[in-house]
């Protein structure tokens, strides 16, 4: 397919399959690490009565591992549909900003960029980004397409094989999610600012926890990253 | 299955697509204000903060310290010291899960 993009990035115009592919390889231990990540959603998805197909299904059109561990914790603690549901937008409500600020580094028409929009995942979200606040969208392309793969691969091996893995928090398999972000937030530490930002951000998801429903703690944490209008205002006068 | 689990799955779908979309359809190709390139840059240290000190210290609404915070502290230690992304997430794992086995 050739690219013929409309809006002119920045810098240099960045070749869009060594884009794809250097996302590809960037993405490659995130993908790693999404393969036990979504093993270990398998074998819980099947401990709340989730059939494999269900577990699979589910990780192949959500996609969203945050979002499916929240949902299945509800149903594990007797919510219903609605309530799992719920949480799972919650949980993923941060990728309103995160889409609406890759939004301009997309193409085409609005459905098309609707579309672009889902390859939104935390890591190439983090590792697409470019100078300006703009992204590299093929880069986020091939970054989210070897995690998709590995993530529906690693729900079904979970899924399908829960019985031989055995339990998942005697393995400390669930130290595997918070250990994922931890790799992210570690790489975006990159000066003084990002660090209070962060730290406040912590904070405020931290103060949030014992009022709110999982989710909302993360989202109002975005508020942190309102610092960076407060700076610019003050250096451009 | 039951068909209550199958409303879930759809519900998810739907909503994670709805949320992921809206930004791009709403905005297309219209850029953001120039100021606002300093708060995106920032929402991905607020958020990664966030979804980690939560996924560590809440269980539930409650704030808990278990083998989970420190074995991820641990991850963290060898990241902080030039690590790979999969050795801090496998030395995560296996502090926890042998604080876990001795405890």
């Amino acid at each position: 397919m050739q690219e013929t993009a409309p809006d002119p990035p920045p810098v240099a115009q960045p070749v869009p399959r060594e884009s794809f592919r250097a996302g590809m390889r960037a993405g490659l231990p995130f993908a790693a690490v999404g393969f036990i990540l979504s093993l270990s959603f398998g074998v819980l998805a099947r401990e709340v009565g989730f059939s494999a197909l269900g577990a699979i299904v589910m990780s192949a059109i959500v996609h969203a591992g945050s979002a499916q561990f929240a949902a299945i914790s509800i149903l594990a603690g007797g919510g219903g549909a609605v309530a799992a549901t719920t949480a799972a937008a919650l949980m993923n409500s941060r990728f309103l900003p995160m889409c609406a600020s890759v939004a301009p580094s997309l193409a085409g028409g609005w459905a098309r960029r609707a579309v672009q929009g889902q390859a939104v995942v935390d890591p190439s979200w983090a590792m697409a980004r470019r100078a300006g606040g703009r992204f590299d969208r093929h880069f986020l392309f091939g970054a989210t397409a070897v995690q998709y793969v590995a993530f529906v691969s690693g729900t079904a091996v979970g899924a399908l094989g829960g019985s031989v893995i055995g339990d998942i928090e005697a393995l400390g398999l669930d130290a595997v999610y918070p250990a994922f972000f931890l790799t992210l937030l570690l790489a975006e530490l990159r000066d003084r600012r990002s660090r209070l930002v962060a730290l406040a951000g912590g904070m405020i998801a931290l103060a949030l926890v014992p009022f709110s429903p999982a989710g909302i703690p993360v989202l109002a944490a975005s508020a942190a990253a309102f610092a960076g209008l407060a700076r610019r205002h003050r250096v451009s006068g | 299955m039951s068909s209550q689990l199958w409303i879930v799955v759809a519900g998810c779908a739907v909503v994670t697509a709805l949320i992921k979309g809206l930004g791009p359809a709403v905005l297309g190709g219209r850029a953001l204000p120039a100021r606002s390139a300093g708060v995106i840059g920032l929402l991905a240290p607020a958020l990664l903060a966030a979804l980690v000190v939560t996924s560590v210290l809440a269980e539930g609404q409650r704030l808990a310290v278990g083998a989970k915070t420190a074995g991820v502290v641990l991850g963290g230690f060898v990241l902080v010291r030039g690590g790979s992304v999969l050795s801090g997430v496998v030395v995560a794992v296996v502090a926890t899960a042998g604080l876990r086995a001795i405890g």
